[in-house]
Parts: structure tokens; C-alpha cells; sequence
């Protein structure tokens, strides 16, 4: 090969690792079982709030919680766990919060009523405004064709 | 009628921005799902002597505040005057929990500002500060002679939170048993 294509191919490699790079960004290796496992742990790690800095899950986070956090979700998924006693776990240590799925629940209630509440409220003032522009519609032909 | 609606729709979010700006500092001051819950089991080597190791079960009877630092933690160091002022009153058992630390760096930063702690207890990889539901240092946590959690502090411990939640807790304590 050519000097050129050694440049070629060592600036290609390059360019792929740092585009690797950023699709995983903080991930430290992790061995699993199966699959499933992997699955399971990507999925849930998705779902968990990093609560150091509270807009990050736990799979973006590279706060040291999370990782610690990852390493025990890690941990009770090889030793068998299902992903409600993984989230319970959490819960019971960090609180609700730390689900970005808040469980429906009295005290979220409103929280997840509130779009449900809003949309007929919003279909109830389309209904009305409705009626009042079509009975204003009706009254102007009848008049017109008077004239 | 109808042209008073978008009069009240405005109030409604003025009232709301009111509220939001309000719990704004409330906001990450999570309430801790282990008030009046047992305090989570640990085992821990103390830091002076490592061969030695103190559990939840050896002290039980008494009140006694667990307090989370390391030596990493710029916020504990803030916090140190406060503590050593509550150590000097003798009020309550202090528990040092220095976690995720190296013990020579402890034993260091103890030595150059002062221990205020009855025992500091290692918890090296921070398994038992997860079991706390600890997520930012320091943090403190009041335990009743039955082993309850009553009370946590998150962040810097102030002589304000020691006079008006600490002091009268323990005082509470003492007079009930």
C-alpha cells in the first residue's frame, strides 16, 4: 500500500472511534448472561433518574452515583432479579423520584388525569363556540334571502 | 362573562408561576422515602482501628446522628464548624459515616481540622450509603434509641437546622424514654 492509503485508512479509524465514542460515552464494560439481560439492564438504566443531576438517567449519567447505581442494577440482574424488585429497590432507598415513569398513584393522580382533564375542558369550548358560530350561520342566509 | 375567561386563564398561570418560584429551592430537597423506616443494616470497620467494626445493632438505646462525609467533599468541610459546635454541646452520639474515601485521606483531613465524631466508620465502596438513599454529601440523618429514622438533612448541616430540628428531636427523645 501506498503512504496515502496508510493516511486513508488510519484518518478512517479515526473518525469511526470518535463516532463510537460518543454513542457510548460513559458506559463502563459490563458482561452479561444473555441478551435479555442486556436488554433488561439498558432499558432500565434508561428508566432510572440519576439523582445527582436530576435530567440524566442513570445510562447518561457520569456522576458517580450512577455509576455505583449501574453496578448494583448490574449486580441484582445476574443474581436474578426482576425488574420490579430492581425499581423497588430504588424506590424504597431514593423515593419515587427516581423513576421517570411516576407510578399512578393518590398523590399523582392529577399528574396524570391533568392532559385527560385539559382535553375535555378544551372539547367542551370547541363544542360551545361550535354551536354559537353555526347559529350564527344560520341567521344571516334566512335574512339575506328576505331582503 | 366569556371575555373574563382569558382575564382568568392569566391569573391561573400567575398563581402557578408564584408556586413554581416558590418550591424553586425546594425542588431538589427530595423528602427521603426512610423517614420512620429502621435504619439500614451496616456493619462497618471503624476508621481508627479497622480491625474493629461497629453494626446498627451495637447502637441501638440511644439517639444518635449519622452524618455522611469524605474528605472529597468541599460542602463537609463548610460544614465542619457546625458539627464540632454540636459535638462540644454533647447533646447526641455522632456517627462519622466517611464514605467512598480513601481512610488515609479521612484520618488526614480529621487530623488537620478536627474530629468531631464519637466513632467514624468506613464505608469504602458506598454500598451502605446507597442503602441510605444518600446521593450528594454530606448528609445527616437523626436516629431514634429504637433504631427509626426521624429525621434527614440533605446538604450542609447549619446551626439553624441543629436549634430547630436536631436539639429539639433529641430533647423529645430523652424526656420520652
Amino acid at each position: 500500500m501506498k503512504l496515502s492509503h496508510y493516511l486513508f485508512l488510519v484518518l478512517t479509524l479515526t473518525l469511526s472511534f470518535s463516532v463510537l465514542a460518543q454513542n457510548a460515552p460513559v458506559q463502563e464494560p459490563m458482561v452479561f448472561e444473555t441478551q435479555q439481560q442486556e436488554d433488561r439492564f439498558n432499558q432500565l438504566t434508561q428508566e432510572l433518574r440519576c439523582l445527582v443531576c436530576q435530567n440524566q438517567n442513570l445510562a447518561d449519567s457520569d456522576a458517580q452515583l450512577a455509576h455505583d447505581l449501574r453496578a448494583e442494577v448490574h449486580e441484582m440482574l445476574l443474581a436474578g432479579k426482576s425488574d420490579d424488585e430492581i425499581k423497588t429497590f430504588m424506590v424504597e432507598r431514593y423515593g419515587d423520584f427516581v423513576l421517570y415513569r411516576p407510578p399512578v398513584q393518590v398523590n399523582t393522580y392529577l399528574l396524570w388525569l391533568a392532559p385527560l382533564v385539559l382535553l375535555l375542558i378544551g372539547a367542551l369550548i370547541l363544542r360551545v363556540n361550535i354551536k354559537k358560530r353555526t347559529s350564527l350561520l344560520e341567521s344571516p342566509p334566512n335574512e339575506e334571502s328576505q331582503n | 362573562m366569556s371575555r373574563l375567561f382569558p382575564l382568568l386563564g392569566f391569573l391561573l398561570l400567575v398563581v402557578l408561576l408564584v408556586v413554581g418560584l416558590k418550591i424553586a429551592d425546594r425542588k431538589t430537597n427530595l423528602p427521603s422515602p426512610l423517614i420512620d423506616k429502621p435504619v439500614p443494616a451496616f456493619d462497618l470497620p471503624v476508621l481508627a482501628s479497622p480491625g474493629q467494626t461497629m453494626s446498627r445493632e451495637s447502637l441501638l438505646g440511644k439517639p444518635y446522628l449519622v452524618n455522611f462525609w469524605g474528605s472529597w467533599c468541599v460542602t463537609c468541610r463548610a460544614e465542619h464548624p457546625v458539627v464540632t459546635e454540636l459535638a462540644r454541646l454533647n447533646a447526641v452520639y455522632i456517627v462519622g459515616m466517611n464514605f467512598r474515601d480513601e481512610s488515609s485521606d479521612a484520618i488526614a483531613w480529621l487530623r488537620k481540622w478536627g474530629d468531631p465524631y464519637d466513632v467514624s466508620l468506613v464505608d469504602f465502596d458506598g454500598r451502605v450509603s446507597i442503602d441510605f438513599g444518600v446521593y450528594a454529601a454530606p448528609e445527616t440523618f437523626l436516629v431514634d434509641p429504637s433504631g427509626t429514622i426521624v429525621f434527614k438533612h440533605l446538604g450542609q448541616l447549619t446551626w439553624d437546622v441543629v436549634e430547630t430540628e436536631i436539639l429539639p428531636r433529641v430533647a423529645k427523645m430523652e424526656s420520652g424514654s
